[in-house]
Formats: structure tokens, C-alpha cells, sequence
């Protein structure tokens, strides 16, 4: 029993040091411009209003979405950066195809959904493709795609997309396309987005795959040694494309939320930087389910509140970004430290126990 | 030697690492302007000794005295400053950078950065036949202008002993020549070098002295002049170990496993294998021998299918599996102890039972249908445990904190798992102890009389006679002999695995 709550203790030191140290940076950053950090904290810790609650709820929804798209990624060794062309070309798609209400009611939700997998893993699968035929490492192919879905999809919100004054977007959903939320206050405060539950989902289904099927075992083993892998008999190629896929069609659903939530359309409302959001957050939630969940809330928390900044201090906002980046560097250095110390107790525990049974050397 | 200081006399070196000993009382002297070599098996223990004569790891016994003072070394610049250098066998340079700015590399306050370097480089260079332009980009150099820039490198930095780790791996028959001819004049100029291999042929043919290592330690020295392949070959694997005595022939008439006329040819057109036929009899153990690099590793992904062969064919049982891939042939069930454990037998930081599932994902009890039984590997996981001996708190500890010989016999325990009906066990003793070791060859030999089919692959002479009905030889990926270990001796299959001539 005691062993068991030193793991977990020893599963938290790592986090519980990266945001001590996170925050220490933060406050000597902001100390060194000259500012309070003591006004910062104060904003930042205080209880969001309720229209901020609703707000974070659904930013930590479409960062979780995000990160467990990674999280697929980094368990096979793949680092798929690419999760921000992926999403912005599905949303396009998905908005595209959902506006021009082929189906109505939920069923064109559902089929936006499909599209939205669909065209992500598509896009993805491009470089799952290069890298097996080719051996076209993923990390250039997916930053170079970003680059490519971005700038189509320009192209064909510009040829083809609506004109609304000086802005252009996707042909609106139908009323019944759009789905309701809750609204945990007032009305004023805004909704929590119906698709927020495919974050919820995702999560449980990310640890089933994982922990539970022979797809995750393969996926985790190859993650852990190719050569291994191979030798068990998993096919690496197939494995490095389907994940690169799974990722990819994962990362398509990140902006749903807010497509049938709230946005109805691609245009100016659609959010960027999810992509990128949910890569540091599966490292700092070591690509675990929950882990994730708490990094992403955090990381919403962070980005929410971080408006308050302009109205109550003279801090920049941007300075979140700072806390943000330090705790995932930190997380990552802390878990290798932590880790290490691990294996060495580990060891040693491995040791004592033959002692007196083998004369095996112990150190 | 009478007059001159050695220059490298290493005494009673000892090294632990958790549950291992990699090395134990190592002696080795190296005489002033001689290339010395050191022999023996991969995990003899020769790259411990190497790093810990590089300053990279600590020895915990012993004592190193460079040209007659005792040092201390706790890195590799410590060590570069008493004049020792390494070459590694993985080249260690900038592609993008030119052979000037390699060699400086870290090295800028010895001439610095321009002229003077470039003066210094030419010198070596013209000195020891180098042929090095300084001002060429690295990555239009040849592999063994490569190497001879990693010589120049040590050199320029003041070594006057260099260990060349395996330096003829990479190198094609001329370069071997002519890295020797520069080997020569380095020894003429006074410097020492450490020559690590384990292709005797090459040693005999460069070395003035040699010292061979086993099992972590010193074991002997040999003399060139006078000493041959075979009794250098019989000093690296040994014979006085307890050999492991086959009881009466299980063979049966069902042939389990045939290869016919199988050749593995890699990209360059050249061939791996070369005509392989072989059969194993259900309840017969046929074992390979050969000196390391003949094609063992081959013939094993082979019929492992982790390669397809370019002709032939491999037949299981009365199923034609030429062109299976390894998941399909371990369901067909053949069990794989793999030559590596840590690269391709395990998953060190997964718990033991995840690993008792590795290979193993699409059976019972290790799976039910598209998902992990948990359970059923878990409890098949303490089976293992409990009959394989396999010492370990309990079976959530991760496989990394097993010593080798528990690690092996996990491996053991799950590949004899599930009634194999062909087990490939490539040097299934390597790297453990005696005890583990008599283990592994009790199971071995139940699972023979049980009908079990092995293919046995082993660098120990006496493994191989000891458990083997036939043993083939295999050199440059041909077979070259057939024997019967009752009647063969370990000098006979020297013979025969170093090309014939004594």
C-alpha cells in the first residue's frame, strides 16, 4: 500500500515542479519589466466571472481534442506538428460541407463530423505516406503541410467562400444544424458547447485504445523500441501510417465544438493555434488521458484569464504565454529527472530483494 | 620489456553495473610503439574496458598507469590530456563542416582556428600518409578517408595511444591495407594503439601483441608469430566450461522447418546468404556455428521474417512461409530468443508482465480478440515467474531493473509459451551467469524431448556441441561443413569456421 502511494507521489513531484518553477519565472520576468507581480498573480488567481467559466470550458475542450491528437503521435515516437494544417483544413471542409446542408438537421452534423475525420486523416496520412515510402521525416513534411493547408484554404474562402463586407466566410449552417449548449448561468454568459462532450469522449477513448487493445499495445511498444516492435512482429510502416491518421483524423474534430456551437461558420471566427496549444499540452500531461486533462484546463485557465490582464493590471496578457512555455519545459525536464531517479530506486530495490539469494552485485 | 616505460599497463580492473559484471580483473599491458589488440565475443566486455580506459566510465577496482604514472580518469578530456585517444567506431564528425574545422573542433587553443592549424594538419597528415586536404567539406570524403580523419583528430590533440574500436568494420579489403600501412607508421613514430576486433585474421595480421577477453575478463595473451586462428578462436569462446551434455536423440522423422537453396542478398546486389539448405526434425536441435558476422544474424531475421528472401524457399511444417512476415510466423508458432535482448527481446521500461505479452499480442492468454487480457497476462506473467526462476520483486517491475540472466529467462519463459513448435534461440547464455545458464539449457532440453524443433545459434563451442544433434557451419553465409557433435571437437569446428586451413 505504501508502495503504491509512493508512485503516485513520485508521479506528482515532476508537475508539482514545473509549475513552482513555472511560476517563478513568471514572477522574475515580470518583476525585471518593472511590473507587480503581485497585482499579476492576484488577476490571474482571482475566480473567473461566470461568462469566463463558460469560456474555459470549452477552450479546455478543443485543447484536449488537440492533445490527445498529439498524445496518438508521441506514443508511436511520431511527432506530427502538423495538427494545425490538419484542423484547419477539416474545419474548412467540415464547414464547407456542413453549410451547404446536403442533410439536415443532425444527421449533416454527424456527416461534418465524418468529413472532418476524413479530411484530417487525409492530410495527415500524406505524410504518414512520405515517411514510409519515402522516409521523409514527419516533422519537415507536417510543418511544410501546415503551410500548404493554409494557404488552399485561403484560396478557396477567396474564390468561393461568401463576401460579407470586408470579411469572407463559409455559407452559414442552417438553423437546425446548429446545436445548443447549456448554460450553467445567465444567458448572457454564454454556452457550453454541445460538442464539448467529444473531448470527454475522446479521453476515454484514447485510454481504452491505449491501455486496452492490441492496436495501443503495438502503438505503445513501438513507441518504446522500433527494434523490439519489429521483432514481435508489428509492422512498422503499417503502424507509423495508421497512427500518423488516427492523429490526423482526431485533430480534424479540434474546432467542431465551435463550429456547431457558437462560430457557424469558417471565416474570422475560426481559432488558430489549437494545434500547437495541444502539442505542449500532451507534454505537459506526459500524454496521458488525465494527465492531459489537467494540463489542458490549465492551459485554458491561463489563456482565459490572461484577458483580465488588460483591464485590471499593466501587464501583457502575453506574458501567459511565458508561464505556459516554462511549465512545459520544465514538466519535460523534471520527468527525465524524476525518471531516472525512478529507475535507480528501482534497481536498487531489484538488488536488495536478491540479496541473500544470489551473490549478484548490489550497489 | 627491459628497458622502455609501457605505456599503458591496466591492472585488476573491475567494473559493476546492477546485477552485472562487466568486467573483472583485467590485465593488459601495451608496450611503447606496438598495436596491441584486444579479442573477444561481443559482451566479452571489450567496450567497458575501452570507455573506462577513455575516462568515460569509472572503473570500480583497479588501477590505470599511463607510460609508468598512475592516472585517474574521469573523463575523456582528462584522459586526451595523458595522451590517450579513441576512435570510435560510429564516426564522430560535422558532414557540413571541412576537415579543418572538424579538427579543430574543440580543439581551438592548441593552434588555433587558421594557419597554424592548417600548417598542423598537414603535417600529421604528410607524416602518417594521411592524404587529408584540410580545406575539403567532410561530407565529400570516402569512409575511409573518414576514419583516417578521426586518427588525425586524436593525433592533433596530443594522443600518443589511440584505441581504433572495430576499425575495419567499415572498410572494404584494400582499406584494411591501407589503414594498416598507416597503423605502422604511427607505431614507428613511438605512438601505441589499441586495435579492438574480433576478425582474427586481421589481428594476426597487424598486431604485435594480442590479449583475449571472456566473460568480462582477461582470459590470455597470445603471441602473433607463433599463434593461429583456431587457438585464438578456441581462447575467445572457451572450452573448459561444464559442457552441457545431450542426453539420447529425441529426433523424429516430421521434418518441422526446411530452408531450400535460400539466398539473402542486401541493396548493393551483394549477397548475405548464399544457397542456405537446411532441415530441423521435430525434437532435433540443429546448431549454427560460425564466427560472429557469417550470416547468423541473416539467416535468423530470415526465417524470422523480418527480411524476405531474394530466392528460395522456407518451408514450416508442410506450409510454404517464404514470404511470411514475423506476426504470422510466431502465430504459426515459432518462439524467437532473439541475439539482443535489450534491442529486440524486450520493452525495458514496460513492466514485466506487459513484456510477457510482447510477441505474443494476437494469442492467448496475452489477448482476447481486439483487446489485452490483462488478466490472463498478468497470471501467465507469475507462471513464468515462478517456473523460470526469474528473480524480481514482483511482476510490475519494470525489465530494465533485472540483471541479464533474469531478464534472459523471462524471455525464455515466454517463448517456450504457448507450445511453440520451432524456437529460434539465438545465443540464449550470452551475457548471464553460470546459473541462469544451466537453466536455460535445461528448458531447452525439456522442450526438445517434448517434439520441440530449435534452431540454436551460439558463439559458445561447447553450448553448441553440448545440445545440438547436428551442427552446420556457416562462414561469409554459406554452409561449409556438417558434423556430429559426438564425435566433433571444438579445434574441428575452428577448422572449419575460419575457412579451413589451420
Amino acid at each position: 500500500m505504501t508502495g503504491r502511494l509512493k508512485s503516485v507521489a513520485l508521479a506528482l513531484l515532476a508537475p508539482a515542479i514545473a509549475i513552482v518553477l513555472s511560476i517563478l519565472v513568471t514572477t522574475l520576468v515580470i518583476a525585471a519589466v518593472g511590473s507587480s507581480p503581485g497585482e499579476f498573480w492576484s488577476t490571474m488567481f482571482e475566480v473567473p466571472k461566470p461568462r469566463l467559466r463558460v469560456d474555459i470550458v470549452n477552450q479546455t475542450a478543443m485543447i484536449y481534442i488537440a492533445a490527445v491528437a498529439a498524445a496518438i503521435g508521441f506514443r508511436m515516437g511520431l511527432f506530427n506538428i502538423g495538427l494545425e494544417g490538419q484542423y484547419t483544413i477539416a474545419s474548412f471542409a467540415a464547414a464547407s460541407f456542413a453549410g451547404a446542408a446536403y442533410l439536415g438537421g443532425f444527421a449533416n452534423v454527424i456527416a461534418s463530423l465524418a468529413v472532418a475525420m476524413l479530411v484530417g486523416a487525409a492530410w495527415s496520412g500524406i505524410a504518414g505516406l512520405l515517411k514510409t515510402t519515402r522516409g521523409v521525416s514527419e516533422v519537415i513534411s507536417t510543418i511544410m503541410l501546415n503551410a500548404i493547408a493554409v494557404t488552399l484554404v485561403g484560396y478557396f474562402l477567396n474564390n468561393y467562400g461568401v463576401k460579407e463586407g470586408n470579411t469572407v466566410h463559409t455559407k452559414n449552417l442552417e438553423p437546425s444544424s446548429t446545436l445548443g449548449g447549456f448554460s450553467p448561468f445567465e444567458d448572457r454568459d454564454g454556452e457550453i458547447w454541445a460538442l464539448s462532450i467529444v473531448a470527454l469522449l475522446l479521453g476515454i477513448g484514447f485510454w481504452v485504445l491505449l491501455n486496452k487493445t492490441r492496436f495501443g499495445f503495438d502503438l505503445r511498444a513501438s513507441g518504446q523500441s522500433e527494434s523490439a516492435a519489429l521483432a514481435s512482429g508489428i509492422n512498422p510502416k503499417r503502424m507509423i501510417l495508421i497512427s500518423m491518421m488516427l492523429s490526423g483524423a482526431v485533430a480534424g474534430l479540434i474546432w467542431m465544438p465551435a463550429l456547431f456551437g457558437g462560430a457557424r461558420n469558417y471565416g474570422t471566427s475560426f481559432q488558430v493555434g489549437l494545434g500547437f496549444l495541444g502539442i505542449a499540452v500532451a507534454l505537459l500531461g506526459r500524454n496521458r488521458p488525465v494527465g492531459m486533462l489537467f494540463g489542458a484546463l490549465l492551459f485554458a485557465f491561463l489563456s482565459v484569464k490572461s484577458n483580465d490582464l488588460t483591464f485590471g493590471t499593466d501587464v501583457s496578457p502575453s506574458i501567459v504565454q511565458i508561464t505556459q512555455g516554462v511549465a512545459v519545459l520544465a514538466v519535460v525536464v523534471t520527468y527525465e529527472v524524476v525518471r531516472r531517479w525512478r529507475t535507480r530506486l528501482e534497481q536498487r530495490a531489484v538488488s536488495r530483494e536478491l540479496t541473500g539469494t544470489t551473490a549478484g552485485a548490489t550497489s | 620489456m627491459p628497458s622502455a616505460v609501457d605505456a599503458v599497463q591496466l591492472r585488476g580492473i573491475g567494473k559493476r553495473f546492477p546485477g552485472v559484471v562487466a568486467n573483472h580483473d583485467v590485465d593488459v599491458t601495451i608496450r611503447p610503439g606496438t598495436v596491441h589488440a584486444l579479442i573477444g565475443e561481443n559482451g566479452a566486455g571489450k567496450s567497458t574496458l575501452m570507455k573506462i580506459l577513455y575516462g568515460v566510465q569509472r572503473p570500480d577496482d583497479g588501477t590505470i598507469a599511463i607510460e609508468g604514472e598512475q592516472v585517474v580518469l574521469k573523463s575523456p578530456t582528462e584522459a586526451i590530456e595523458v595522451g590517450v585517444g579513441m576512435v570510435f567506431q560510429h564516426f564522430m564528425l560535422a558532414d557540413n563542416l571541412t576537415v579543418l574545422e572538424n579538427m579543430v573542433l574543440g580543439a581551438e587553443k592548441l593552434h588555433g582556428i587558421g594557419d597554424g592549424a592548417r600548417t598542423e594538419i598537414r603535417r600529421i597528415s604528410d607524416r602518417f600518409g594521411f592524404d587529408l586536404d584540410p580545406d575539403v567539406l567532410v561530407e565529400r570524403l570516402g569512409v575511409a578517408a573518414r576514419q583516417r580523419l578521426e586518427i588525425a583528430k586524436v593525433l592533433y590533440r596530443g594522443a600518443r595511444i589511440i584505441i581504433l574500436d572495430e576499425p575495419t568494420a567499415v572498410l572494404v579489403p584494400q582499406e584494411v591495407d591501407a589503414l594498416f600501412e598507416n597503423l605502422r607508421e604511427l607505431t614507428s613514430a613511438g605512438n601505441s594503439v589499441l586495435f579492438i576486433s574480433h576478425k582474427l585474421d586481421e589481428v594476426l595480421a597487424i598486431a604485435d601483441d594480442i590479449t583475449v577477453m571472456r566473460r568480462g575478463t582477461t582470459v590470455g595473451t597470445a603471441d602473433p608469430a607463433t599463434a593461429t586462428k583456431q587457438e585464438l578462436a578456441e581462447l575467445m569462446v572457451g572450452s573448459e566450461l561444464p559442457s552441457p551434455e545431450t542426453e539420447e536423440s529425441t529426433v523424429t522423422d516430421t521434418v518441422q522447418l526446411s530452408l531450400s537453396d535460400v539466398t539473402l542478398t542486401d541493396e548493393f546486389g551483394r549477397n548475405l546468404l548464399s544457397d542456405l539448405s537446411l532441415t530441423i526434425r521435430r525434437g532435433e536441435v540443429l546448431g549454427i556455428a560460425g564466427v560472429e558476422g557469417n550470416g547468423q544474424a541473416e539467416l535468423v531475421e530470415t526465417i524470422m521474417g523480418m527480411r524476405i528472401p531474394t530466392a528460395g524457399r522456407i518451408m514450416l511444417g508442410d506450409e510454404d512461409v517464404t514470404h511470411w512476415h514475423t506476426r504470422r510466423l510466431r502465430e504459426a508458432g515459432i518462439g524467437y530468443i532473439p541475439e539482443d535482448r535489450h534491442r529486440h527481446g524486450l520493452l525495458l521500461d514496460a513492466p514485466l508482465w506487459e513484456n510477457r505479452i510482447l510477441g505474443h499480442q494476437t494469442r492467448p492468454p496475452s489477448s482476447k480478440g481486439m483487446f489485452i487480457n490483462r488478466r490472463g497476462a498478468r497470471k501467465d506473467t507469475e507462471r513464468i515467474v515462478a517456473d523460470y526462476d526469474v528473480r524480481a520483486p514482483g511482476i510490475d517491475t519494470p525489465s530494465r531493473a533485472l540483471s541479464g540472466g533474469n531478464q534472459q529467462k523471462l524471455i525464455v519463459g515466454r517463448e517456450m509459451s504457448g507450445d511453440p513448435v520451432l524456437l529460434i534461440a539465438s545465443h540464449p547464455t550470452r551475457g548471464v551467469d553460470v546459473g541462469a545458464q544451466a537453466a536455460i539449457w535445461d528448458h531447452i532440453k525439456r522442450a526438445r524431448r517434448a517434439g520441440l524443433a530449435v534452431l540454436l545459434i551460439s558463439a559458445d563451442l561447447d553450448e553448441l556441441i553440448g545440445l545440438s544433434d547436428t551442427i552446420q557451419v556457416i562462414l561469409r553465409g554459406r554452409f561449409v561443413g556438417t558434423f556430429d557433435p559426438a564425435k566433433v571437437t571444438p579445434q574441428d569446428l575452428g577448422t572449419a569456421m575460419t575457412g579451413g586451413a589451420a
